[in-house]
């Protein structure tokens, strides 16, 4: 296959802290309420550019609902309420000044069941696009579904029926297609909510590797519930429990030699 | 194609699109917030005008209707003369209802306005007074033969249009030619008002007769009477069976094309147009079964029939909200099926069952169409004492006043479409009480 | 209705001893019987009631019936030789006039004899079943009583009885639909083998006379139904233009954009324009809003009719609003949120999502809403009785008067009517394509509904 790389031939980069360069994201102090429950408690975590962090934790423990407040998702449901700072190259996306609607361009997002709309495949991916108004003629619209769809590596399974519905694909080609229609629209940051929970092995280590060519010219946060893939492909994991960030900083260390006696519990399997 | 550069390649087109101008960006979201308010003012203004469309549909029914609650009564002070009524003095009850009371009538009025007494005057006079007057006399008579002798003030029904007229619906100023009430009518009834004779009350005879040809008279008592039969057969045919029904499908039908086929049915049912169900009733109960035309009994057979789907609908639906952890627990301890049904299920489901029963029952109330094709468009001047003598419903009686130029039988009718939507209120208020009281969540 | 009651109390009886009787041969240990006791007194009552009640209500059903022909055939050869029409309408009398109730005019001899006849066989066949009904409940009852016995499967025996009744009141709908299906089908083939169906659909001219006896002169009227169904079309799509994206915007506002509490209180209020009986938008389409169109019609220089096609239509519109916006509803909160989330997640707006995600998603749940709102409008009766016109007049202008199939139905059979005429048979025929049309309709819809509902399930 012409796109495999090995993802543990890749570099880890190890660059001393105080030659990293500004966070693409930061998040500092962010506490988030349902209602009258509280999910999230005094979050910070730094999301390097063009690298993969990885939101681990025991179901329920608030990672999901971190990672839909960097693209402001929570907006959608009633009594969400959020508290803190973040940053998207320095700039707070909660202010007043920032539209959502283009955030969401900067900041994309993939789910964790496929969710193709029910139009053909062209028009899933051209969806972004058109109501961005990024592409003005049927040419534009062409290269940027060709490419969107090169990018997701699904170009060559989909390139003779563009027309066809988006559903009546594969789940791991559906999950692929969201890829693609995510990185239509060109963002910044791609985040990914548990992408190959609804997938089988195969499909899996297809997105994985995808992930990892994404990396390069996105930034990625992704949520995921297997560790495995977590140590796979990330630089950097944060560990949750119970909305609280127990622990954050580069795969390795978390994996092989966690600070907390309550990270090294839930990757060596005591409970979760 | 050495794979890093490919991949570098693939994505270029994506992260090497040269950035848009701000401006440009600006502009085009611009764009896309004003669409969206558009958008969204567009859905608020269907609300609205939905909402004003019932607010105005009230409004009218409410201003039209309201003044039927009230009448106008001439009071007159009325000798009965014994000479008239009783001339031989011995009180024999056939004399009594043979007597010449318009003669009565007719003194007490020449007696208000003297003035009035020659041929045209007396017509004009009698005319003021609802035709029943002198049989209300009559009756008075008949119910204390001591009242003969005495001069009492009787309270009468004021004729419609002078009714109208006192409530401010008719306009004096008219061209004569142009209304029905003539200056010299308007000019009487002045006149009894100027004498204090004219007293404002509730119109209780709206609910205590039956259809009249004189709007004044008429009442809805034989439509209220009809429409409790109707209701009564109604319930008592399609609940039980409708129930049924829906515990067969639900919980013990197998799965076979058969029973598609009656579930297919029943859905269909449920959206046949009410006024084939009259067709129905018109060939099966008149024709076949022979019941007589225009009874109550034939009325509420066609709405059994009618509501009959609608009941099996909800009922399923009741059914269906009770999770099947109550039934395996009732099977598990080693209750028959029935017994889970009976003991467990329709227990839990019956306030569900009961609200959509409610609302079934407040649909065939509000029916007319199947009615007309079963004769019910009869006019029924009697109150029907039982579910085989002729009788009509509620909406039947506002659709044939409907058909009556007068305007008093207008007002009536939306008096009537007031009594009806009442009714229907408070069946819909007793359906969500009773459903907010059982209401729960599993 | 005595007979009832007194085979009511037989098989309460039954109940009762059976019940005793196993309670006795178990010796008071129930563990002894194969059925709780109270399944032997189902068992005995079901047995002894049942047979006979069905039997009794036989007999109410087609009493008047059975004694109708009974005393056709016995009357005087010169009351029989009539024509079928007077001979009904003698029966009529007849009837009346046994059950005691006033004529309305003098009574003819042979009516009253008739009459007196008729009561007599009425009373006699209600002796005679009801005897037989008591009888049967009797015996049936001492069956199940002697059955009565400790291995007996009482339960067994109930349960399948109650599965069967339950069964057949199921059948009932079906039955419904024969009925209707038969009634309506009978009197249309009568009518079509008067008027040829090739004239019937087809033909452009519809008067059907109103010449009450058929020697009467011009007896012999056109029914052409194409004008009926081009004013119930013409109304119908009024209807849909006003209630179709009043409806759907209300659905979207409501479930998208409202706030909660403007919801609670919006929606419930919708809900009551479906509880107004149709009467009532019979009464605003008559008397406010026709006089209303017809106003500002006349103030634009256009010549209105007073019963307009509009007018019925916008308010027909406005009865089917609610229809439209909860079936509306239900379709777009059966889509997926996870659609919704992937357009927000791209940076859509709300109305983006929803024109461009949400509605097409939507889509099959809102057209088989349409369509059964369709069918409702095409069978609503009492709005267009009400408002629209009589005379069927073949024109596709809003602002003239159009008349309808229901409306022809119930002008047809209101009022004096002879069956076998064509005039009434007529009714029954557009009654026939009234039942098919709405029948397709509503297959349709809640066939797209189910593949729909099973798409996102």
């Amino acid at each position: 296959m012409a796109t495999a790389i090995k993802v543990n031939d890749l570099p880890k980069t190890e660059v001393p802290a105080a030659q990293r360069p500004a966070p693409k994201m930061s998040a500092r102090k962010v506490n988030l309420w349902y209602g009258q429950k509280q999910a999230l408690f005094d979050v910070d975590i730094d999301v390097a550019k063009n690298s993969v962090v990885a939101l681990i934790g025991p179901s329920g423990c608030g990672k999901s609902t971190f990672l839909r407040c960097l693209n402001r998702m929570n907006d959608t449901i009633d009594g969400c309420r959020i508290e803190g700072d973040i940053r998207l190259d320095g700039r707070d996306i909660y202010d007043r000044s920032v539209d959502v609607v283009q955030l969401r361009q900067q900041v994309g997002m993939v789910f964790q069941k496929p969710n193709p709309f029910p139009k053909s495949i062209y028009e899933n991916v051209a969806y972004g696009p058109r109501i961005h108004g990024l592409a003005t003629n049927k040419a534009e619209f062409d290269e940027i579904v060709e490419t969107s769809l090169k990018g997701a590596g699904l170009w060559n399974e989909v390139a003779d029926r563009l027309s066809q519905p988006g559903n009546s694909l594969s789940g791991g080609q559906q999950q692929r297609l969201c890829i693609a229609r995510a990185i239509a629209v060109a963002p910044e940051v791609i985040l990914m909510d548990e992408p190959c929970s609804a997938l089988d092995p195969i499909a899996t280590a297809k997105i994985e590797e995808l992930i990892d060519e994404l990396r390069q010219h996105f930034t990625i946060c992704i949520v995921t519930h297997n560790m495995q893939q977590a140590a796979r492909v990330s630089q950097k994991t944060a560990f949750f429990h119970l909305g609280k960030l127990i622990e954050f900083g580069d795969t390795d260390e978390i994996f092989t030699n966690p600070k907390q006696q309550m990270t090294q519990d839930y990757i060596t399997g005591r409970f979760g | 194609m050495t794979e890093l550069v490919s991949n570098g390649g693939r994505f270029a087109a994506i992260t090497q699109r040269p950035p848009r101008p701000e401006a440009v960006v600006a502009a085009h979201t611009r764009r896309r917030y004003a669409r969206e308010r558009r958008f969204k003012l567009i859905g608020m203004g269907a609300v609205i005008v939905a909402i004003g469309l019932l607010a105005i549909l009230l409004a009218t029914v409410l201003s039209n209707g309201a003044g039927a609650f009230q009448q106008n009564y001439a009071v007159l002070d009325v000798r009965f003369d014994p000479a008239e009524i009783d001339p031989s003095g011995n009180r024999d009850p056939e004399a009594l209802a043979d007597a010449d009371y318009q003669a009565v009538l007719n003194d007490a009025l020449v007696a208000a306005f003297p003035d009035m007494d020659d041929r045209q005057g007396r017509r004009a006079m009698r005319a003021m007074l609802s035709n029943s007057s002198a049989l209300q006399l009559r009756q008075m008579v008949l119910d204390d033969p001591s009242l003969i002798g005495s001069t009492v003030p009787v309270r009468f029904l004021l004729d419609d249009e002078r009714d109208q007229y006192l409530k401010g619906e008719v306009d004096p100023s008219l061209a004569e030619a142009n209304r029905r009430l003539k200056d010299r009518d308007i000019a009487l009834v002045d006149r009894l008002a100027e004498q204090g004779r004219i007293e404002t009350g509730f119109n209780w005879t709206l609910f205590t007769n039956a259809d009249s040809r004189e709007p004044e008279q008429a009442g809805l008592r034989a439509a209220l009477v009809g429409s409790f039969w109707m209701m009564l057969i109604c319930f008592l045919l399609s609940v039980p069976v409708g129930v049924a029904a829906a515990v067969y499908l639900e919980e013990f039908a197998p799965k076979n094309r058969w029973i598609d086929l009656i579930e297919v049915n029943v859905n269909n049912l449920a959206a046949v147009p009410s006024i084939v169900f009259g067709l129905l009733g018109l060939a099966i109960f008149l024709n076949l079964f022979g019941v007589p035309r225009s009874a109550s009994l034939a009325g509420g057979l066609t709405l059994a029939l009618m509501t009959l789907p609608v009941i099996i609908v909800v009922t399923r639906a009741a059914l269906r909200s009770i999770p099947p952890s109550i039934r395996a627990a009732a099977l598990g301890v080693g209750a028959s099926p029935l017994q889970v049904v009976f003991h467990h299920v329709l227990p839990l489901a019956l306030p569900g069952i009961l609200t959509g029963t409610i609302i079934g029952m407040a649909r065939a109330l509000g029916e007319t169409a199947p009615l007309l094709m079963i004769g019910m468009i009869a006019f029924i001047a009697n109150v029907p004492s039982g579910p085989l003598d002729p009788a009509t419903a509620l909406p039947v009686q506002v659709f044939l006043w409907s058909d009556s130029p007068e305007r008093a039988f207008t007002e009536r009718m939306a008096a009537a479409i007031i009594v009806l939507l009442g009714f229907l209120i408070a069946m819909n208020v007793i359906a969500v009480l009773l459903r907010k009281k059982f209401e729960r969540t599993w | 209705m005595y007979i009832l009651a007194i085979i009511l109390v037989m098989a309460a009886g039954a109940f009762q001893l059976s019940r005793q009787r196993a309670w006795a041969l178990a010796g008071g240990r129930s563990s002894a019987l194969h059925s709780r006791p109270s399944y032997y007194g189902w068992h005995a009552a079901l047995l002894s009631g049942g047979p006979a009640i069905l039997l009794v209500i036989l007999w109410f059903l087609f009493a008047s019936s059975i004694v109708g022909w009974i005393v056709t055939a016995g009357l005087p050869e010169a009351v029989r030789s009539q024509s079928t029409e007077a001979l009904q309408f003698f029966m009529q009398d007849v009837r009346r006039l046994a059950a005691g109730l006033p004529l309305g005019r003098e009574a003819t001899p042979e009516a009253i004899d008739a009459a007196n006849a008729y009561a007599a066989a009425m009373l006699a066949g209600n002796w005679v079943f009801g005897i037989i009904g008591v009888l049967l409940a009797g015996w049936l009852g001492w069956l199940a009583y002697r059955k009565v016995d400790p291995k007996f499967r009482a339960r067994n025996r109930v349960e399948r009885w109650t599965d069967y009744i339950l069964l057949s009141a199921a059948a009932v709908s079906v039955l419904i639909t024969a009925g209707i299906v038969f009634s309506v089908l009978f009197e249309s083939l009568r009518f079509f083998s008067m008027v040829s169906p090739i004239e019937f659909f087809f033909g452009l001219n519809w008067s059907p006379q109103t010449a009450i006896r058929a020697d009467q002169v011009g007896s012999s009227g056109s029914f052409g139904a194409v004008p009926l169904i081009t004013g119930t079309l013409l109304i119908t799509f009024i209807a849909i233009f006003v209630a179709g994206p009043i409806g759907i915007m209300a659905a979207i506002w409501l479930s998208q954009y409202a706030p909660r509490r403007v919801r609670d209180v919006a929606k419930p209020l919708m809900e009551i324009l479906a509880g107004i009986p149709t009467v009532v938008y019979g009464f605003f389409a008559a008397l406010t809003v026709a006089p209303f169109i017809r106003s500002v019609g006349e103030s634009l220089g256009l010549n209105v009719a007073s019963e307009s096609a509009l007018a019925a239509g916008v308010v027909m519109g406005i009865m089917i609003i609610p229809f439209v916006s909860s079936l509306s509803d239900d379709a777009i909160n059966a889509v997926p949120t996870a659609l919704r989330d992937g357009s927000y997640g791209l940076g859509a707006t709300k109305a983006e999502t929803i024109q461009r995600v949400i509605l097409p998603a939507a889509l099959p749940g809102i057209i088989a809403g349409f369509l059964l709102a369709v069918s409702r409008a095409i069978g609503e009766t009492m709005i267009v009785v009400m408002a629209a016109g009589l005379a069927a007049n073949l024109t596709l202008n809003p602002l003239a008067a159009v008349t309808t199939v229901t409306v022809q139905i119930v002008t047809l059979l209101v009022g004096d009517q002879e069956f076998d005429s064509a005039k009434t048979l007529a009714a029954f025929a557009l009654g026939l394509f009234l039942f098919g049309i709405t029948l397709i309709l509503n297959v349709i819809a809640l066939y797209i509904l189910q593949r729909f509902r099973e798409r996102y399930d």
